[in-house]
């Protein structure tokens, strides 16, 4: 494994941004009943986002060069930033520590299924993004 | 809240995504097999973690800004939702149906004991 100081960089970005966003998303959207409506919907946009995104670039090209600084900087770095495990598996702890079981493991899994509905979705999204640019554009 | 504080987020945010680039490179380079246990052990470790600062904070033996820039900052940047749910999705589209069961749902059920065990330590040895 050998690693560039540069790719470091674009990670770092990306996570400083993504955390910023998750941090305001989370301060602004509601918590209904001491449920994580906030980091539920980050994740979710988060796991889309991550699919169409990956599946875009590597439609375009191979991972190097500016699809390379793409994939870290918004996928590894911002998106990988964005969105959080430790909080959805902490959340939910509490939830049971609280005595309400049956909530924190319908957010557990509807976490995860929701989420890979909307990588799947992502995918099927980023499989539609046009190949280069002779291509003429989707009607 | 400060701008310094929000500054601090973000840079631990930063921080923490770098090192799971750099964990999940090491296991990577060492691992053979469809699993991704890079991101697992990644959010596992960042489960216990932020259970462990979580029943700190809740035992009073930490100031509750140490969830803020620890836990929504370094912890939140270090582990990922949404590379272990494409992973997932890659391994199912494969084929792998076993490597796919143990990144999809063995990781929810591994971080939500991770996160308890956490939680259940730092409330009492706080």
């Amino acid at each position: 494994m050998h690693l560039r100081a540069a790719d470091l960089g674009l990670v770092f970005i990306g996570g400083t941004g993504g955390t910023l966003a998750r941090f305001g998303l989370a301060e602004v959207l509601p918590t209904p009943e001491g449920l994580p409506l906030g980091i539920f919907l980050v994740n979710i946009i988060g796991a889309f986002a991550l699919g169409l995104l990956l599946e875009a670039l590597a439609r375009r090209g191979p991972d190097e060069g500016r699809y390379r600084t793409l994939r870290l900087l918004l996928g590894t770095g911002f998106l990988g930033g964005f969105t959080t495990y430790s909080a959805l598996a902490v959340d939910s702890a509490l939830l049971i520590d609280a005595g309400r079981a049956p909530e924190a493991l319908a957010y557990l899994a509807s976490s995860v299924l929701v989420g890979l509905a909307a990588t799947a979705a992502g995918i099927a999204a980023g499989s539609r993004v046009r190949r280069g640019p002779a291509a003429e554009p989707v009607p | 809240m400060s701008f310094v504080v929000v500054l601090s987020v973000g840079a631990a945010g930063g921080l923490g995504a770098v090192a799971r680039f750099l964990l999940d490179g090491v296991i990577r380079s060492r691992t053979r097999g469809p699993v991704p246990v890079g991101t697992m052990t990644v959010n596992i470790s960042g489960s216990l973690l932020l259970g462990l600062l979580t029943g700190f904070v809740l035992a009073a033996a930490v100031p509750s800004a140490w969830t803020i820039i620890g836990g929504t900052g370094f912890l939140g940047g270090y582990t990922t939702f949404s590379t272990a749910s494409n992973e997932t999705v890659r391994l199912i589209r494969a084929g792998h149906t076993g490597a796919a069961l143990l990144s999809g749902f063995g990781t929810a059920v591994v971080t939500l004991a991770a996160a308890a065990l956490g939680l259940s330590i730092g409330l009492h040895v706080a």
